[in-house]
């Protein structure tokens, strides 16, 4: 169970969100090739280790809101507001400190 | 190779089992290949096995970072079955059920396969609606396909509740859907291949690739470089990562689809049965455990490990659907790090890098394709194009728009 905390109405369970996907993906503009367009419909980075996602709290407050978490362990790093850039995250956390988090 | 036989088991039985020889050997690398297969899951181990048979290369090395068959290979829920709605994907996934019904003979391993027939349950006029044109589409595809009533149901499942919180009001039945051990497959394949030649390589992780002149030249791993200009990337969840060595973005979404099973108990369910609506699919081992696969959880993990909230819900469900099974104790719960496309549908052949192969994409449904993926990547990377099987699979689908959309028959809500 991941236990998220909402920018807005703080620490919840996963059950109250709904997942909405990697976040930062620009819509290129309309005149572009159609593998460019495919890979911006289609390619995703899919990363083992830091993901920067979407999720809307959508049994409690109804907001969308970003947060970074490592898929490999589950860890989530740091949450922030739509529209704010990418946090810069001070170290990856290192697996075994990981390890003793997710127990 | 030690051919199995009863007279064989025999044989040994008398001589106290000690004549048995290690099932394939534990080779250290050499410096190159003519393939080289980065995955020992069922569809590297199956490429490697169909290459040597059928195609006549011999020098193929199979590099697994652990173990083989111990990624999906061992963590699926055993189900092989060719009920599909497009005729590309009815054509390639029957073909496979095909192989798997002669893979014992053909492996002199028994894969345990039981066509014990895979139903579908309908829990509204919908779903019935839905079922009827699923089903007539298999059938124009050439593949047994038969709309089944409740009571029908009822005499095949006795133990299904027909009227609970989901009532089945009907359902449609491939009877040449079974299930077979996991285990035995990805190991036939590996004693066969390894007979034939085929280095299989444990304990070896790819770290990158070796890329100059414009093609793929090797592979560095953590056992040092290994040369081959024909390199097939088998790797399931781990697609991103490893396409992400040699340059280039995939549309797969890594997730952990979950399963789990019970503790054994007699015979009392002997058919396959799946609810799309409730997302579970239940069927019973040859060792009496309840086998339940549920969904995969809805964010991106590479954790092999399925959340809790998914797990509740795909039990409750199947207690809703088998409330017989509500004292069982679970033994065992897990997850296998699935690659999903866009479209559900795998991708398979060529890749911008020459030299270099694709498999992967099976999401959840990887299993029941381990033979046919095996001997249609063994013939694209044998004549360097794609099996006239997997044309319509290939990366390049998503970029001209022709994806093969089968999200509804994957048999389960998604």
């Amino acid at each position: 169970m991941l236990r998220i905390s909402c920018p807005y109405c703080g620490l919840r369970d996963e059950t109250e969100y709904v997942f909405g996907g990697p976040s930062h993906i620009t819509r290129p503009a309309p005149e572009v090739s159609d593998a460019e367009w495919a890979d911006y419909l289609f390619n995703r980075d899919n990363p083992k280790g830091v993901h920067y996602e979407r999720w809307q709290h959508a049994y409690g407050c109804g907001r969308w809101f970003n947060v970074a978490r490592n898929t490999a362990t589950h860890e989530i790093l740091a949450v922030y507001r739509m529209g704010e850039p990418k946090p810069v995250l001070a170290t990856a956390t290192p697996p075994a400190a990981a390890r003793e988090a997710s127990r | 190779m030690q051919r199995y036989s009863l007279l064989k088991v025999m044989g040994q039985a008398l001589r106290r089992n000690i004549g048995w020889q290690p099932a394939w050997r534990d080779p250290q690398p050499q410096s190159g290949y003519d393939v080289v297969i980065i995955g020992g899951g069922g569809h590297g181990l199956a490429t490697a096995y169909y290459l040597a048979k059928q195609h006549g290369v011999r020098r193929v090395a199979v590099l697994e970072k652990g173990w083989i068959g111990g990624g999906n290979s061992g963590r699926n829920t055993q189900v092989s079955r060719s009920n599909y709605f497009y005729p590309v994907s009815s054509a390639f996934y029957d073909h496979s059920l095909k192989l798997y019904e002669g893979l014992g003979q053909d492996l002199n391993f028994n894969v345990m396969l039981s066509q014990r027939g895979i139903i579908s349950l309908a829990h509204s006029e919908h779903d019935l609606e839905l079922n009827r044109r699923w089903a007539n589409a298999i059938l124009m595809n050439n593949v047994d396909s038969e709309i089944l009533t409740p009571d029908q149901i009822k005499r095949l499942v006795p133990i299904l509740n027909l009227h609970s919180r989901h009532p089945v009001i009907g359902g449609f039945i491939q009877r040449r859907g079974g299930i077979s051990r996991h285990d035995a497959v990805v190991w036939g394949y590996a004693r066969a291949a390894n007979a034939l030649g085929v280095d299989i390589i444990q304990g070896c992780e790819v770290t990158g690739f070796d890329i100059s002149g414009g093609r793929v030249r090797g592979v560095h791993t953590s056992r040092g470089r290994i040369g081959g200009d024909r390199i097939v990337m088998s790797v399931a969840g781990h697609s991103s990562v490893l396409a992400g060595m040699a340059g280039l973005r995939l549309p797969i979404t890594t997730m952990a689809l979950q399963a789990m099973v019970t503790e054994p108990v007699k015979p009392v369910l002997d058919a396959i049965v799946i609810s799309a609506a409730v997302h579970a699919y239940v069927s019973q081992s040859d060792r009496g455990e309840i086998v339940i696969g549920g969904g995969a959880d809805v964010y991106n993990s590479y954790a092999q490990r399925g959340g809790l909230p998914l797990t509740r819900s795909t039990l409750a469900a199947t207690i809703e659907l088998f409330p017989c099974f509500s004292r069982l104790r679970l033994m065992r719960q897990w997850a296998g790090a699935v690659d999903v496309t866009p479209d559900t549908s795998p991708i398979m052949g060529l890749t911008p890098v020459p030299g270099l192969y694709i498999n992967c994409g099976w999401g959840t449904g990887g299993y029941k394709a381990i033979p046919a993926g095996g001997d249609t990547m063994a013939y694209t990377v044998a004549h360097q194009r794609p099996h006239e099987l997997i044309a319509a699979f290939g990366l390049d689908r998503f970029a001209k728009g022709a994806l093969i959309d089968e999200g509804a028959a994957a048999g389960v809500a998604h």
